[in-house]
């Protein structure tokens, strides 16, 4: 191959093209996917995530018309803004989807996710988080002496850092929802 | 008129009032009420493959050759997973496909029954959609759904899972006229807007050019006619890509060739210098764009394609148009017409004079000396040979498979069926079993390496048990020649594992099953034996040994931009590099 000037043993090529060229700014985005309520359309969504290596920060699904036989799926996703419109190009082309919208781009939108979190303490500490579940406008849903269980609701960044300050003060165990979001009204 | 009737004699009233002729399968227990049904009709033609994967890629070759989705019918379990890979093809392709699979019983699914497998589960990423029928009332009713799905859009492979409780259960017969109208509904027409800027965009263009792919001919006739008029009409240049081959004819004035990493010199060329790239039914495939940062670097880009989420994918396009190739083409050519037919006359003149120069470098020239017979000279000759023949041609995946979109001229849509997405080795022979079911008379060649052939050689059977006389043109050259090719170029020649140590007598291979083999060795025999091929009245394996160490150029590296091939030895470099300062490597 001497004629054709290519290094011998050069590994350096590929049969792909190992060189990406798209930008690398991540965005996150929540999307709305309306989807025929069958068996198997959570794996479909679920399976197009993780064939094409898109990402899923948080995901919630259930049915919102049950004559109609509809679930809502609603997902936090991030990438690039390519990736972005590929994700809902591709989530549009899954035959039982109906409907897919980007209420980051499409917004104004609410964001809630509801969250449940046991805590154990005594003495100071239990009082503190009391006091700071009643600063969240945390309810509190199970009681004992030495624990509570708060329930709370709000966008996802309250979730957290409403969990956060409950982990110096006995945080044993939190369950969340993942987001649910809608347009607001005009 | 309710009818009533079991879910097996529903399959076969549904796929007879699908208009389906010819269905491709295997018989197994969980299909068994079915093939009783199959049994005990005559509108519906069954053909006996010897492997699942042989019936998916027989129903291919069928469904390319004739526009109409193919039949696939197999049994549960190991049924369904052989068939995989050909389901995979046929999506990678955009191939329409219906699969019904049998399945264990409803009530003993998830309990691990003899040859149970999750195959909706396994198959749902490889589908374009699949079904799971639990209750045969909605039995006919999916299966005019699945046909929906498959045939409209980007059409694709769909499969249904058919319990076999489902299949003795009775209830009430829906016809597809009453069937509920799916919402699955892809957009046909384009956006008008963005029509008028693109042929705006058109009329002024330098060095525009044409590149078309499979959804061309996935469009259907009416699609490559309108586009033949507008590239004769328009006189800008056409390349396309190896799925596209024959939207465009090969003697048309307009051709320039097939682009991508082994297509033509003058095609590559063309696409890096163009001002305005018009891609229509194409996706922009790594094969096709080399380096992304060096694609096409400065032109407009407008892309047209049925399915959104191929726009923009990998290319950034500045006109994307989401619609049917075929009424899109009809709106531009509308729009086109009415501002007047323009064209950068001038300038496009210059163009051609551009790629004519490219041309000159004569990429796929090639010497046949000696008495060593080369690939390219046998598919030279085939070419000659039989290019006035009612001709179908398949092919395996590898070397000959370029050489053969490089070598053989294709003037019409639907006469190429080869395996680009997914690059199935095995796909070629039961290809030109289905194609040539759908086309009895017609001369169907499969052209093959000896590796990819062997790999559901088992299909002779299907061949000889149905008189199928399909011609497997075999370039034999005891080596997994692309695999070594790269060898040679890319790992420092060492050939790990990239040739056959124990290949059989191809002849005696042939006689086994009851068929014709030929033998040819000589380039000074091989006209004779070609002929001797082509008048045989059966399946015939035609073993050309060839050249075992010949690569396959030009060549694009990969991480390489189009205006840096390789070019093979014969080729004219010096006039290359003084017409378009080229790099080459």
């Amino acid at each position: 191959m001497s004629a054709l000037k290519i290094k011998k043993g050069a590994t350096s090529h590929s049969a792909y093209n190992l060189r990406p060229t798209f930008s690398d700014t991540v965005e996150r985005h929540t999307l709305a996917v309306i989807v025929d309520n069958e068996p198997g359309v959570l794996a479909r969504v679920i399976g197009l995530f993780s064939g094409r290596g898109y990402n899923i920060d948080s995901l919630t699904v259930a049915e919102v018309d049950h004559e109609g036989h509809q679930s809502r799926i609603t997902i936090v996703t991030t990438g690039t803004p390519q990736i972005i419109e590929q994700i809902k190009a591709q989530l549009g082309r899954i035959v039982v989807v109906h409907q897919v919208n980007d209420l980051t781009v499409e917004g104004p939108s609410v964001e809630r996710e509801l969250a449940l979190l046991r805590v154990t303490g005594e003495g100071e500490k239990r009082v503190e988080a009391l006091r700071l579940a009643d600063i969240f406008r945390a309810n509190v849903v199970d009681s004992t002496l030495d624990s509570f269980v708060f329930e709370i609701t709000g966008a996802p960044e309250k979730v957290d850092a409403f969990s956060d300050l409950m982990r110096p003060l006995g945080l044993q165990e939190i369950a969340r929802t993942g987001v649910a979001a809608l347009l607001r009204g005009e | 008129m309710a009818r009533q009737m079991t879910g097996a004699k529903m399959v076969v009233q549904a796929l007879k009032d699908q208009g389906v002729d010819v269905i491709f399968g295997y018989p197994g227990g969980a299909v068994l009420p079915i093939y009783d049904e199959v049994f005990q009709q005559n509108d519906i033609r069954h053909i006996l493959v010897r492997h699942e994967q042989g019936a998916v890629h027989a129903a291919e070759g069928y469904a390319r050759s004739t526009g109409k989705p193919g039949v696939v019918l197999v049994t549960s379990g190991p049924g369904a997973t052989n068939a995989v890979t050909g389901i995979t093809d046929a999506l990678m392709d955009s191939i329409p496909i219906v699969v019904l699979t049998g399945q264990v019983p409803t009530f003993m699914i998830g309990s691990d029954a003899f040859q149970e497998a999750d195959t909706v589960g396994i198959t749902r990423p490889c589908t374009k959609h699949n079904w799971l029928v639990k209750e045969t009332e909605r039995l006919s009713q999916t299966i005019h759904e699945a046909f929906h799905v498959a045939t409209s859009g980007r059409p694709g492979p769909v499969l249904v899972d058919i319990p076999k409780d489902v299949q003795f259960a009775s209830a009430t017969y829906t016809p597809p006229e009453k069937t509920k109208v799916s919402h699955y509904q892809p957009q046909m027409e384009g956006d008008i807007e963005t029509i008028t800027e693109l042929v705006e965009a058109l009329e002024t263009a330098k060095r525009p050019i044409f590149y078309t792919g499979g959804g061309v001919i996935n469009s259907g006739d009416e699609a490559t006619k309108l586009l033949r008029n507008l590239v004769d009409a328009t006189g800008i240049p056409i390349t396309s890509t190896l799925m596209g081959l024959g939207c465009y004819p090969a003697s048309g004035k307009n051709w320039i060739g097939m682009l991508g990493m082994h297509g033509l010199y003058e095609a590559n060329m063309a696409m890096h210098d163009c001002d305005l790239l018009i891609n229509i039914g194409a996706r922009f495939d790594d094969r096709i764009t080399g380096r992304l940062d060096a694609f096409s670097p400065g032109s407009q880009r407008a892309h047209i394609d049925i399915d959104p989420s191929s726009i923009n994918k990998v290319i950034r396009t500045d006109f994307p148009i989401v619609g049917d190739v075929a009424t899109v083409l009809k709106q531009l050519t509308d729009v086109w017409t009415e501002r007047g037919r323009k064209v950068n006359s001038e300038a496009i003149g210059k163009w051609w004079a551009q790629i004519e120069e490219w041309k000159k470098i004569n990429c796929l020239a090639f010497t046949q000396a000696g008495k060593t017979i080369k690939p390219q000279y046998a598919l030279d000759r085939l070419e000659a040979l039989t290019k006035d023949h009612d001709r179908y041609i398949c092919t395996e995946v590898g070397q000959h498979q370029m050489w053969a979109a490089q070598y053989l001229g294709f003037e019409d849509p639907n006469r190429w069926m080869t395996s680009g997405g997914l690059g199935t080795m095995g796909y070629g022979f039961p290809a030109s079993i289905g194609v040539q079911i759908a086309h009895p008379d017609a001369l169907v060649i499969n052209v093959a390496g000896e590796a990819s052939w062997l790999m559901n050689m088992q299909e002779m059977g299907t061949a000889v048990q149905y008189r199928l006389p399909v011609k497997q043109f075999i370039l034999n050259n005891e080596r997994l020649g692309m695999v070594r090719q790269w060898q040679e170029l890319l790992h420092g020649e060492r050939y790990s594992h990239s040739w056959s140590d124990a290949l059989p007598d191809f002849v005696k291979l042939a006689e086994a099953f009851g068929a014709k083999g030929i033998i040819c060795n000589d380039p000074a025999d091989l006209d004779d034996a070609i002929m001797e091929m082509i008048n045989h009245d059966g399946p015939v394996i035609f073993d050309c040994l060839v050249e075992k160490h010949e690569n396959c150029f030009p060549m694009i590296p990969s991480g390489k931009a189009h205006n840096e091939m390789i070019l093979g030895e014969n080729a004219s470099t010096k006039d290359a590099i003084d017409a378009g300062g080229a790099v080459l490597v």
